[in-house]
């Protein structure tokens, strides 16, 4: 790896002004993806202010029936956490489902938002690859892309994020709260991802200075019927082929309101609002969830190796709502 | 032949290194202490052919800490370049990509890595060729002068038997790169004290390493030490010299300091080797008795331009089931690929995929229940050789295991139900030849009774140590406590390396037989007293002669429950049972660790493992454990291995037969069979993926 300067930084307003004095300075929250990164010569950061200490991590009740997570939580606190559990069981499966319980103990919650999607092309420096050298090329469309994007994605890019947490999130409508340069403010999850384009160096809408403090959950009565289905070939420690993350109301047998988001097919988190939509006020039958996996699929653009994973996709919805429906 | 009474051997006791591993005690080859090491990191080629132009390495030479940059234009002249795999930086030919193309030595490894990424190679890039293919253009028979084997076989008829067969089938299976991948990675210290080289080297047997090395260099092998005390691993992998052990003698020599290299996951990928994938047609054809009237195992596989290596799939079909027409072949393409090594069982692993499937196939296709069909078509004698079998035990083993296991006999697949999961079950047979090598030891009895045996053998994880310890303990009549064992180091006696499930059979042999001429030396020249300084007895053990009269080979039945998901296709394996047959099991816990860890491997080989060639760059595009998947804890469930008694007088002084590869052979056919069981789909490409477009 390059070298590096190692600040570590007391609270999130003194990283936002030592991450505005470097250019190049990255924050480091656990490090089991940006090390890495950083071995592989992927990431160059000039210096790295340690933030892992610098926020909270705890989970706070927020007034209205909300959670709020500190940016700082380890990973395999926050799963274990009683009332999250207990509210967004969904986020706690989401967050076990995810790396090893070795990498959980290390990984923040901030730092699991904020990992690099995706592909090993990317993470090969001896190759071309867009989102690492603007305007190299993606050898990823012809190439090895068996676990790469089918939604959303680019001539550019179509590397996927790998994060099971930040699925959940985005089902749950969580926000980010920030500290940067123009004080504090409010991201919602799909705003602070985007789809690659034709900027697919770009992860986030972060700015330059920008650090997330917490991320909050509204509160969402019915989630806690709610759950994370995460299909790989492995049984543990892999990412995601496709994953779902649910929660439904059920009312006299109609769905009254759904969440859904999908993991493993895209650049982000990819929140199912085609298909939510195709679900609110419809019978909670089979044959709706259907239709509705469907309809959320069919702007789906395979690839030569990855086009299992469009039927795999509607599978797993459709197996998820029904094990949701089926929940007492 | 057998001169051993039993009584610690067979026991099931545990590692006498384990307390020192789970500590961290032990220390493997790269953790050895050396004064003033320098370190060393490897530049890859990123062509897959041609050569490098220029070298460009003026910002890693400026960086501070940076010792001294390796390219073909500074390299130390090696004294042979014989061997193709250790001809490192000899020239600026580029052969494959990831080929060691320039090194750095520097102060810490951090400093090595980070000067390595600064060197700017450029090339001269020809066009490369790197896709293995069944009917592609420029397959040819390897000569069984290179590779030790006859690459075709014929008996009989074989296509007017299957023309005139009451059933028969025509079917391909193939299997995908594959990477050893040992959990530690290749290391070496090279350590030069005037023109005496040391070595602390990860490797399964350092005399084969010494060897090499001299050659290289130029050397007497007295000149060239190689340590390993403790191996994390190795699966054929670490077996061969590989060109970073040269390259680090070749560092340390121009440095003139000792230099340590540990190579990366990453770099694992490119430059210690791997399985070719495979091609292998498979015609099986039966009479109106569910008797084999031919079978026919032609395979496809690659090797390097710049050495020839065959995967020997079909030699096991020269063996396994009695058939009157037989054929096997062995076709060849050189493509501009790393020279694939041994790997896990070479040549019997995926052969037995192969045959094993095909076996399947031809029971349901003439209606016979698979088991039954195996043991209908037990032969007499090997039809390959003619010998009779040492001893044979695949059909106690069928018939244990299905009892054990619960086998329900069925001629056709069951597709049963459970909830959600399509539930199957399948079996298979394992087999692994039964060898010994050449090999020295000598045992020592001391005044207090103690005793010292000496043999440069190697525990690469498997146990061995502890074995050894048990052999030789009852083969001198004591407590083990009174035994110490001296292994890994080449300079004890010469002995082979821990490959071919060799080890405990060569090495067990040779203290055995040390033991009786330290008995019968102490009885006749010293009347049965130690003198004050001990008593020693040195033997040279050959081959192994009665291999000339028998065919001898482990064997062994698995059985698999497969579990699919019927919306998702997620494939599970809860069960996985193994019965075995491999004469004397000399370590209860270790063998049943070994077999177990065996068919692990299977059922990683099954589901999950897979490298992937990009031909447009001829790289492996999946060269790191996020993207190359070997089974996780949470794959591997209810599994078990057991053993039948099996006494074979004609093996070695124990009466073992080796387990180090057995546990693989036939785990993945069982699988697949399973899946077969419970979808009626029958899947022949590794790794097993339903499709969704049924």
């Amino acid at each position: 790896m390059n070298p590096f300067r190692y600040e570590r930084a007391r609270d999130a307003a003194e990283a936002s002004v030592l991450l505005g004095k470097t250019p190049a300075a990255m924050l480091l929250g656990g490090g089991t993806n940006l090390v890495d990164l950083m071995r592989l010569r992927v990431a160059k950061p000039e210096a790295l202010i340690d933030v892992s200490r610098a926020t909270s991590d705890r989970v706070e009740l927020l007034p209205g029936g909300g959670l709020r997570l500190g940016a700082g939580m380890r990973n395999t606190d926050a799963a274990a956490d009683k009332t999250l559990r207990a509210r967004y069981p969904v986020l706690s499966q989401a967050l076990l489902s995810g790396a090893s319980g070795q990498i959980r103990n290390l990984a923040t919650v901030a730092g699991n938002l904020l990992q690099r999607t995706r592909c090993v092309y990317f993470q090969d420096v001896s190759k071309p690859c867009n989102k690492r050298e603007p305007a190299s090329g993606c050898p990823a469309r012809e190439g090895y892309h068996r676990n790469l994007s089918i939604l959303g994605a680019s001539d550019a890019c179509i590397a996927t994020h790998p994060s099971d947490m930040a699925v959940a999130l985005m089902a749950l409508d969580a926000r980010v709260r920030i500290i940067g340069a123009g004080g504090e403010r409010l991201v919602p999850l799909a705003e602070l991802y985007r789809l690659p384009g034709d900027e697919p160096q770009r992860d986030t809408t972060l700015q330059h200075g920008d650090v997330i403090t917490h991320v909050e959950i509204p509160p969402l009565e019915f989630a806690k019927r709610s759950r994370y289905r995460k299909v790989r070939d492995r049984a543990s420690f892999a990412f995601a082929l496709v994953s779902v993350a649910g929660a439904l109301d059920i009312r006299d047998g109609m769905v009254r309101d759904v969440r859904l988001a999908l993991g493993g097919v895209a650049h982000m988190p990819w929140r199912a609002r085609i298909a939510e939509e195709a679900l609110r006020g419809r019978p909670a039958r089979e044959d709706t969830f259907r239709e509705a996996a469907a309809a959320e699929l069919r702007a789906a653009q395979p690839l030569r190796d990855n086009a299992f994973k469009v039927p795999l996709a509607q599978r797993s919805i459709v197996r998820t709502l029904l094990e949701l429906s089926a929940e007492p | 032949m057998t001169t051993f009474a039993a009584k610690t051997v067979g026991a099931a006791i545990d590692r006498l290194d384990g307390p020192d591993k789970v500590t961290g005690a032990a220390r493997y080859a790269f953790e050895q202490p050396v004064a003033h090491a320098a370190y060393l990191y490897i530049v890859q080629s990123t062509i897959a052919r041609g050569h490098v132009r220029a070298i460009d390495a003026t910002g890693a030479r400026a960086l501070p800490g940076v010792v001294e940059v390796i390219t073909h234009e500074n390299a130390p002249r090696l004294a042979s370049t014989e061997d193709p795999e250790l001809v490192v930086l000899q020239s600026n030919a580029v052969a494959y990509h990831g080929q060691i193309v320039a090194a750095v030595v520097a102060e810490t490894p951090e400093v090595a890595r980070h000067a390595a990424a600064l060197i700017r190679v450029q090339y001269h890039e020809e066009p490369h060729d790197v896709e293995l293919h069944a009917g592609r253009e420029g397959l040819y028979q390897p000569d069984p002068e290179n590779v030790g084997f006859e690459p075709d076989t014929h008996h009989g008829d074989v296509e007017s038997a299957l023309k005139t067969a009451a059933a028969s089938i025509d079917v391909t299976y193939t299997t995908p790169h594959e990477h050893n991948n040992p959990m530690e990675p290749h290391a070496t210290i090279a350590l030069w004290e005037g023109d005496s080289l040391t070595l602390y080297d990860a490797n399964q047997g350092p005399h084969a390493i010494r060897g090499d090395v001299a050659t290289a260099f130029g050397l007497e092998p007295e000149r060239v030490r190689v340590i390993s005390p403790h191996v994390g691993g190795g699966f054929g992998s670490k077996l061969f010299t590989h060109g970073h052990v040269v390259l680090a003698a070749m560092a340390a020599k121009l440095v003139a300091r000792p230099v340590k290299l540990a190579l990366t996951r990453q770099q694992m990928f490119a430059l210690v080797g791997y399985r070719t994938p495979t091609i292998q047609r498979m015609r099986l054809g039966t009479d109106n008795d569910g008797r084999l009237v031919a079978i026919a195992h032609d395979v496809t596989v690659q090797t390097s331009k710049i050495e020839e290596s065959v995967e020997t799939a079909a030699v096991v079909t020269r063996m396994m089931y009695a058939a009157p027409n037989r054929r096997t072949s062995h076709r060849l393409a050189r493509l501009d690929v790393p020279t694939p090594t041994i790997m896990r069982a070479p040549g019997e692993c995926p052969g037995v995929y192969a045959l094993e499937c095909a076996m399947d196939e031809m029971a349901l296709a003439c209606e016979r229940d698979p088991i039954e069909f195996r043991i209908r078509n037990e032969p007499e004698r090997d039809p390959g050789s003619g010998k009779p079998f040492s001893s044979r035990g695949l059909v106690a083993c069928l018939r244990e295991g299905a009892q054990r296991f619960g086998w329900q006999p069925h001629t056709a697949p069951a597709k049963r139900r459970d909830g959600n999961w399509l539930v199957g079950t399948g079996v298979a047979s394992s087999t692994y030849p039964t060898r010994r090598r050449p090999t020295t030891a000598s045992v020592r009895v001391n005044t207090d009774g103690t005793y010292r045996v000496q043999i440069d053998a190697i525990d690469i994880g498997t146990g061995a140590r502890t074995a050894l310890a048990q052999i030789a303990a009852d083969a001198l009549e004591t407590p083990l406590e009174r035994v110490r064992l001296d292994i890994a180091d080449s300079a004890l006696p010469r002995a082979g390396g821990a490959g071919g499930s060799m080890g405990l059979a060569s090495w067990g042999t040779a203290i055995v037989e040390a033991a009786n001429a330290l008995r019968e030396k102490l009885r006749t020249e010293f009347a049965g007293n130690v003198p004050a300084e001990g008593v020693e007895a040195y033997v040279e053990v050959g081959r192994n002669p009665l291999a000339e009269r028998y065919s001898m080979h482990a064997f062994g039945a698995q059985f698999a429950e497969v579990r699919i998901d019927a919306d998702t296709h997620e494939i599970r394996v809860p069960r996985l049972f193994g019965m075995f047959a491999a004469g004397r099991i000399v370590n209860a816990k270790t063998a049943r660790s070994q077999l177990i860890g065996g068919m692990v491997m299977g059922l990683s080989m099954a589901l999950f493992e897979e490298t992937v060639i990009d031909k447009r760059f001829g790289h492996f595009a999946n060269h790191d454990f996020a993207e190359y998947h070997i089974a996780s804890n949470a794959d591997v469930l209810d599994i078990d291995a057991a053993w039948i008694d099996e006494d074979d007088p004609y093996v070695n002084s124990m009466g073992a037969k080796g387990i180090g590869e057995l546990g693989i052979t036939g785990t993945a056919s069982a699988i697949a069979n399973a899946l077969y069981d419970a979808t009626g789909l029958r899947l022949r490409d590794l790794p097993l993926r339903l499709p969704f477009d049924i």
